[in-house]
């Protein structure tokens, strides 16, 4: 039914960018099985938009479509929000930051991973409009324009939800770490 | 350059998307303001730090091979999105995402509405036109239901809103490799509220999109001469369709509406593109 050479093409341009897409949509899911459920619906989307794809930035143009997705969901589920699991990857991905450490005493590596872990909850407690701005800039580099493609608001606005929300993250991360 | 307006591109000058002069100005100001200097220092440590922990996690094997074993066949996949939203023929679901602020009572007192339409029509109207289902064309008419209730459970009726066929005919160009003719059919009752590109019987398509009262109406157009010039009209999973070729155009009308109302939209068409 589908065009095998579009198919190819769509593989080749938009597969490449699956780990991309994935990590937007856990980090505005905060969820993995649901940034699964994301993903795999917007590439299907994709696919069905693909005629529209004019060989632009293939990974801006699909993370726009991971973020209309997520956002398709994140209204469909807005009941069931509060009662979603957590982030499961965390404690994994932390473990593992904690083993990979370069050559450190284990101390080291507690105060690291605790410090990782601190960063990881002040993002994940990010009002959304602020948190995918700061995934998209730090986690994904992208630039301005593309970030403001992707969201849909002017380059001014990406920037200005930039500066609150790192300033919202520096005043999450900054007590606790004189502590530390 | 003031304090505020200083303040305002920091987060550019840590991302260095500023331009050359706006970076000079601002970091004029930087030396002399403790405020920005501060901010400035927060701002570039979170930026650090989030860059430092590694935060990003690969999509799990499992779901790159999903993903991968159902692109090409996509028609199991669009059956398993039908039922992870729960049934394909849902009012509600139609109304909710094409209107803004319809609320679901008000969606579901139009059902039976709709269905009196159906029958009455159905008992009184069953003279020029008829309802068949070729074999050949039950795919597609399946095809087209799936993309039409998609369109609205999505929320992606369009990619371009507008009333104004000279906004939604120019969107097109460059997009398709050919130019659907677009017309403004408000007077006859149906207005133009927009357009989108969709994926059909195995290439693009333009779908414009139309509004009978709450009903959309989505129109499905490429090139070709598959029908008659006489409109054809099927019923499927109470959905109307309506299948003709006009001037080398394919064209499929889809509907919630009833099929009287469908008919008004293709006597409307159909004297707008002969004039």
């Amino acid at each position: 039914m589908a065009d095998p050479i579009i198919a190819k093409r769509f593989e080749a341009l938009l597969l490449p960018h699956m780990n991309s897409a994935f990590n937007v949509a856990r980090w505005l899911t905060r969820n993995d099985q649901d940034a699964q459920d994301v993903v795999q619906e917007a590439y299907l989307r994709a696919f069905r938009y693909f005629g529209g794809f004019r060989g632009e930035d293939a990974r801006a143009w699909l993370l726009s479509i991971v973020r209309n997705t997520f956002y398709t969901w994140h209204q469909q589920n807005r009941d069931h929000a509060a009662d979603t699991t957590e982030f499961e990857e965390e404690m994994h991905s932390l473990e593992e930051i904690g083993a990979a450490g370069q050559d450190d005493s284990p101390e080291a590596a507690l105060i690291r991973s605790q410090s990782q872990k601190r960063v990881h909850k002040a993002l994940r407690s990010l009002r959304l409009e602020f948190r995918e701005v700061v995934v998209l800039r730090e986690l994904e580099d992208l630039s301005y324009k593309e970030i403001a493609a992707i969201v849909g608001i002017p380059m001014g606005t990406v920037m200005s939800r930039l500066g609150r929300g790192r300033q919202q993250l520096a005043a999450l991360l900054a007590p606790t770490d004189q502590e530390a | 350059m003031d304090h505020e307006q200083a303040f305002e591109l920091l987060p550019g000058y840590i991302d260095e998307e500023l331009s050359l002069s706006e970076a000079l100005e601002f970091e004029r100001h930087l030396a002399g303001c403790e405020l920005c200097t501060q901010a400035y220092e927060q701002q570039r440590q979170v930026s650090a730090r989030l860059r430092e922990a590694d935060m990003r996690v690969d999509a799990p094997p499992e779901l790159v091979r999903r993903i991968r074993a159902a692109l090409p066949v996509r028609r199991s996949l669009w059956q398993r999105l039908g039922e992870r939203f729960g049934g394909l023929t849902v009012f509600g679901g139609a109304f909710g995402g094409a209107g803004s602020g319809n609320g679901g009572a008000k969606a579901l007192g139009w059902a039976p509405l709709g269905a009196m339409v159906v029958s009455l029509v159905a008992l009184t109207w069953s003279a020029g036109l008829y309802l068949t289902t070729p074999s050949g064309d039950t795919r597609l008419t399946e095809e087209l239901v799936d993309s039409h209730v998609r369109s609205l459970q999505f929320d992606h009726l369009y990619d371009v809103i507008s009333t104004d066929r000279h906004t939604v005919k120019p969107w097109f160009d460059g997009k398709i490799d050919f130019a659907p003719p677009v017309v403004d059919l408000a007077q006859q009752g149906y207005p133009l509220v927009g357009g989108r590109l969709d994926y059909l019987n195995g290439r693009s398509v333009a779908v414009m999109v139309y509004r009978y009262k709450l009903h959309p109406i989505n129109l499905y157009v490429w090139p070709g001469n598959d029908a008659g010039a006489t409109p054809h009209i099927y019923e499927r999973q109470g959905y109307h369709l309506a299948h003709w070729s006009a001037a080398g155009m394919n064209y499929w009308a889809v509907t919630d509406a009833g099929d009287a109302e469908l008919d008004g939209f293709i006597t409307g068409l159909r004297a707008h593109s002969a004039s």
